[in-house]
């Protein structure tokens, strides 16, 4: 069961690396450089000019529980609902929280993957972004046994 | 010019699934090289997909996007014989685009 005051905790947290996605102001008009400078999830969300995120279990994050190879680790972020307009992954502990970013039309399903880089082990974030100005997330613990950033 | 992308595209029922792997070096910026200095980022900022000419996905990315990035994706009403397009762009302003048809 989680309590008001965690979940409230976890909001400011991802708030906080949201906001720090921010960066990159000198390229392509489209690309958030300040999201992706942002260091914390809370300020990648900032950046991005984002709500309050609420966890929600629409919202689906998928990732191995232990990897050992920072490098290189399968992430998922995936949701049924309607509306959604961006779905973001995040790595809590990284030197930039935000990993990528993915504007959704109505031709694609809000279903991804890819692979990330993780420094060390840490929460990561699967974000959607609604239409309605709505911040969902999910998020999963991966423990990483050999760092992937820097070296 | 970079490596081009391996993309595959499989339709299934009323949709595809598309699977890209694309060669990119995905420098990090946050490496030093063995004289100790940083080795500076390189990598894949923007991506954008296209079902038969239509812009379906546009991602943006950050440096923390592993090496040689693998990306996989759902393409609504997509069926056999159609065209998928992958265009991607990098920090240093380079680009590529590979087209793979829907099987």
């Amino acid at each position: 069961m989680q309590t008001r005051r965690k979940t409230l905790k976890q909001s400011a947290v991802l708030a906080g690396l949201l906001a720090s996605t921010g960066l990159f102001p000198q390229y392509a008009l489209a690309y958030n450089k300040g999201a992706f400078e942002a260091k914390s999830v809370a300020e990648v969300l900032k950046a991005l000019g984002a709500g309050a995120p609420v966890e929600s279990k629409d919202v689906v994050i998928g990732g191995p529980d232990i990897a050992e190879n920072g490098a290189v680790v399968p992430l998922t972020a995936s949701t049924a609902l309607p509306g959604v307009k961006h779905m973001l992954m995040l790595v809590e502990k990284n030197p930039a929280a935000l990993i990528a970013l993915f504007n959704v039309t109505d031709s694609v399903e809000a279903n991804f993957a890819t692979r990330a880089k993780m420094g060390q082990s840490s929460d990561v974030y699967a974000v959607a972004v609604m239409a309605d100005g709505k911040v969902l997330f999910a998020k999963k613990e991966v423990k990483v046994t050999l760092g992937g950033c820097g070296g | 010019m970079a490596d081009p992308m391996r993309i595959r595209a499989q339709a299934a029922g009323d949709k595809a699934t598309v699977r890209v792997l694309m060669s990119h070096e995905m420098e990090s910026g946050q490496r030093k090289d063995a004289a100790g200095k940083l080795v500076p980022a390189w990598f894949i900022q923007d991506v954008e997909a296209k079902h038969n000419g239509k812009s379906v996905l546009i991602a943006e990315w950050g440096p923390a996007v592993s090496k040689n990035p693998f990306l996989q994706f759902t393409v609504k009403g997509a069926k056999a014989g159609d065209k998928i397009a992958v265009t991607w762009k990098d920090n240093k302003g380079e680009t590529r685009t590979d087209e793979a048809t829907v099987s």
